[in-house]
């Protein structure tokens, strides 16, 4: 279980000296096997929930606790041994660093062939045409996508920090996506989405809003007040969707 | 051949011992061993400069030759004239480079010239590394030039790798590249302490169709300096590509100077390059993964460099 207690994010412009606050007293708990996603207009600080989650980012105040424990302090890495795994909105790109060698340092071993193929077929890539591959331009924004999300799989973990899941992925439908946060099943899985199809997968949904609490309920509780919310409709992706 | 030498052998050309095939190693400025057959004969050179002839016989195809150079002494200057004529429709590998242990603190210096002439339709890869070993105070320098003339539809792939313990190199790399020929140059390079590393390409485009690509990947540490010359002239419908990239760390600074010099209409030219220290996006990255920040840093400048 995570546990955020009045967390606050602001930063303050060098220039001007302007304190911009982009999460103020935040208080949410994401309980262990369950699906959570996160929506809320641009700007409501939904990517930099998962960043402070995931220690990228540490918060001007407040307190991150992860079974109990206070985490708040501890580093990416620490986090990661933890059990922290996290794919990026948008993925980072390697000059030199194969799709392979990625793999390896995510599962923390290396992997044989039929290994890598296991975390690249979820994501509906032929292993064979991409290991040797480096994360480079050489690939296409979809392709850096889903061996983000491959990465994910291999890294694996108790807790899923998934930033836009869905963004860019090209020629891949969202029943596959979704098949393959079922394999997350029994853990706990943040997913920053404006998506229908995936907030439909959801356990719970944690609404975003500039001018207040976030708002937080069950699915079925949730998804009359996002129709209801004209603010909210306008950013959530519907049925025009891939798939 | 002692330990020493055959530890610097290992490290510029991955030998083990006596390679198969043609050979000629060169210690401290002498032939130490050689051997050729009729395929790649090699022989000493017929003008009184030190250095030997390489003859590639026509339509030779998968064969191989080592010519390492090692120094295992301060205070030496070894300056050697290599020719390398390689026969019509001929496929081979050449395995050069230089490997200094200075255990003095006077200077160790290598400065080789080589010389290709690729007949029409051969191919060559030439494989060059140098590295530098011993007393920190002792300098270890190279001056390496490679010239090189290409005819009709011959392919010259270059990798030229240097990744430690030379105090100062100063390379100049010069090539005419005929129809349909293709020029390719991979150049890996890293500097450490106060080392000193300028590389300059000069590159003719002449004939119709020729290309080249130079990708020049470099890692700059501490103090270090590091300088990529190119210059690539277009003078026939042509392709040439150049790309620098390097990576600072520390005090370390990289100069890039590209020039593409399109004197052909229909020459196309491109020069990319980009200088900086590693994005810290890319470190978060691998620190996701669970990598600490030493590691992540580590694993990203051998992916670039290896």
């Amino acid at each position: 279980m995570i546990e955020l207690k009045n967390i606050c994010y602001s930063v303050t412009d060098e220039h001007s000296g302007k304190t911009n606050v982009i999460l103020e007293d935040i208080n949410l708990t994401f309980p262990d096997n369950s699906i959570n996603v996160i929506t809320g207009q641009n700007g409501s600080g939904k990517s930099t929930l998962i960043k402070l989650i995931s220690g990228i980012e540490t918060p001007t105040g407040g307190s991150i606790l992860y079974n109990g424990e206070d985490i708040t302090g501890k580093s990416i890495t620490e986090r990661a041994k933890m059990g922290f795994t996290t794919a990026f909105q948008n993925p980072i790109r390697f000059k030199g660093i194969t799709v392979r060698k990625l793999l390896d340092i995510a599962s923390d071993h290396n992997n044989n062939l039929a290994g890598l193929c296991d975390y690249l077929s979820v994501v509906g890539l032929c292993a064979r045409d991409y290991i040797d591959r480096e994360m480079n331009d050489s690939l296409s924004g979809g392709e850096l996508k889903r061996i983000e999300l491959a990465m994910a799989m291999a890294k694996n973990g108790g807790v899923f920090l998934l930033d836009e899941p869905e963004a860019g992925i090209d020629l891949w439908s969202f029943d596959s996506l979704t098949k393959l946060f079922t394999r997350l099943s029994g853990k706990t899985v943040l997913i920053v989405s404006h998506q229908r199809k995936i907030i439909d997968i959801a356990d719970n949904i944690v609404l975003l809003d500039k001018s207040g609490a976030p708002v937080v309920g069950k699915r079925e509780e949730m998804l009359p007040r996002i129709n209801e919310n004209r603010n909210v409709c306008s950013v959530i992706e519907g049925e025009n969707a891939n798939g | 051949m002692d330990k020493l030498d055959s530890e610097l052998l290992y490290k510029i050309a991955d030998l083990h011992g006596i390679p198969e095939g043609s050979y000629n190693i060169r210690k401290d400025g002498k032939s130490l061993a050689r051997s050729s057959d009729s395929d790649i004969e090699i022989t000493s050179r017929k003008d009184g400069k030190e250095g030997i002839d390489i003859f590639v016989r026509p339509g030779v195809k998968n064969k191989s030759a080592h010519i390492p150079v090692i120094l295992t002494q301060g205070g030496l200057l070894d300056v050697v004239y290599n020719d390398f004529y390689i026969g019509k429709d001929a496929d081979v590998t050449i395995i050069a480079g230089c490997g200094i242990h200075n255990d003095t603190c006077g200077e160790a210096r290598h400065d080789g010239v080589h010389t290709f002439h690729l007949e029409e339709g051969s191919t060559v890869r030439y494989i060059e590394r140098h590295y530098g070993e011993g007393n920190p105070e002792g300098k270890k320098e190279f001056t390496p030039v490679t010239r090189v003339f290409m005819k009709k539809g011959s392919t010259l792939i270059m990798e030229a790798t240097q990744l430690g313990g030379v105090t100062n190199t100063d390379r100049l790399t010069t090539a005419s590249v005929g129809k349909n020929a293709r020029l390719i140059i991979k150049e890996k390079l890293m500097t450490s302490g106060d080392e000193r590393a300028v590389s300059r390409f000069r590159v003719k485009l002449i004939g119709e169709n020729s290309s080249v690509d130079v990708v020049s990947r470099s890692v700059a540490r501490d103090r270090s300096y590091q300088a990529f010359i190119s210059d690539v002239i277009g003078k026939n419908r042509c392709f040439g590509h150049v790309e620098c990239d390097g990576i600072l760390l520390d005090e370390a600074r990289i100069v890039s100077t590209p020039k593409i010099d399109a004197v052909s209409p229909e020459a196309s030219l491109v020069h990319e390059a980009a200088v900086g220290k590693i994005a810290g996006e890319q470190l978060i990255k691998l620190m996701t993964l669970g990598l600490t920040e030493k590691e992540a840093e580590d694993t990203i400048i051998k992916g670039f460099l290896y």
